[in-house]
């Protein structure tokens, strides 16, 4: 059941982006911001952590995740450290993905060559 | 006639990509969300991990997998094809990085891909950084109240 409900929830998203950089003169880069601050505003009132229960993967995949982890480390750090915490704790829980695709990109960049 | 002919054919022609667009994005980010959630599944049955650590796990392996197809050069033609459903997924933001390294290690490690690499996915780690503290100040501040 919670493959479909992935499947709905993704696709949903995507779709919605699709239509947005069809409609309008938005770029990919515009669209992705959107969906980040999208996804970091839903967690002000604790709307995306529901919807991480009910889609599981379908809504930890897309970028808006990017935005709910980001406000989670933020807030997990300001529970635990005060103030100073929301510095030192947002990109906590992010941290994984970043470094990933700064370290692969950079290893496979110096192993493989560009191809149009 | 002519000018009402033209009419038609621009009002009609572009609905028709918006709507399949649409439908193949759907059906791409699904699939997407299809492959997160077993790979989680996976992971957390095969590791005996927490969903927590698994979904890290899938983060890693899915960055892992579209860099690779990236710089194997078939990616472009999925996202060509598939247009946000896979640029709204992670997937996205790992080919965005990978693309821009690769583009620019002609001009050197340094001033090639350390400056470029985040060039086109600097912007969702800036916005959602500033945003994030934006509205968890906003929470703060509501949470006081």
């Amino acid at each position: 059941m919670i493959y479909l409900n992935a499947f709905i929830f993704a696709g949903i998203v995507c779709a919605l982006g699709q239509i947005i950089l069809d409609t309008t003169k938005l770029t990919p880069g515009h669209i992705t911001v959107i969906f980040v601050v999208v996804g970091a505003f839903l967690d002000v009132f604790n709307i995306y952590d529901r919807l991480v229960l009910w889609a599981g993967g379908g809504a930890l995949v897309p970028i808006t995740s990017f935005g709910h982890n980001l406000i989670h480390g933020a807030i997990h750090g300001y529970n635990t450290e005060g103030v100073l915490g929301l510095f030192s704790g947002t990109l906590d829980l992010t941290a994984a993905g970043i470094s990933a695709a700064i370290i692969f990109a950079f290893f496979m960049s110096l192993i493989f060559e560009p191809r149009d | 006639m002519k000018q009402s002919y033209q009419d038609i054919v621009s009002k009609n022609s572009p609905k028709e990509n918006v709507f399949m667009n649409a439908v193949v994005a759907f059906i791409s980010g699904g699939l997407m969300g299809i492959i997160a959630q077993y790979l989680i599944d996976g992971y957390s049955a095969l590791l005996d991990i927490s969903t927590k650590e698994a979904t890290v796990c899938m983060l890693v392996t899915l960055i892992f997998l579209s860099c690779l197809f990236t710089s194997l050069g078939f990616f472009d033609k999925w996202v060509n094809f598939c247009k946000c459903g896979l640029i709204i997924p992670i997937t996205g933001f790992a080919h965005a990085t990978m693309s821009a390294a690769l583009e620019y290690r002609k001009e050197g490690l340094v001033t090639g891909i350390g400056m470029n690499m985040l060039k086109l996915s600097g912007a969702v780690i800036i916005f959602g950084v500033v945003s994030s503290f934006v509205f968890s100040l906003i929470r703060m501040v509501v949470g006081l109240i």
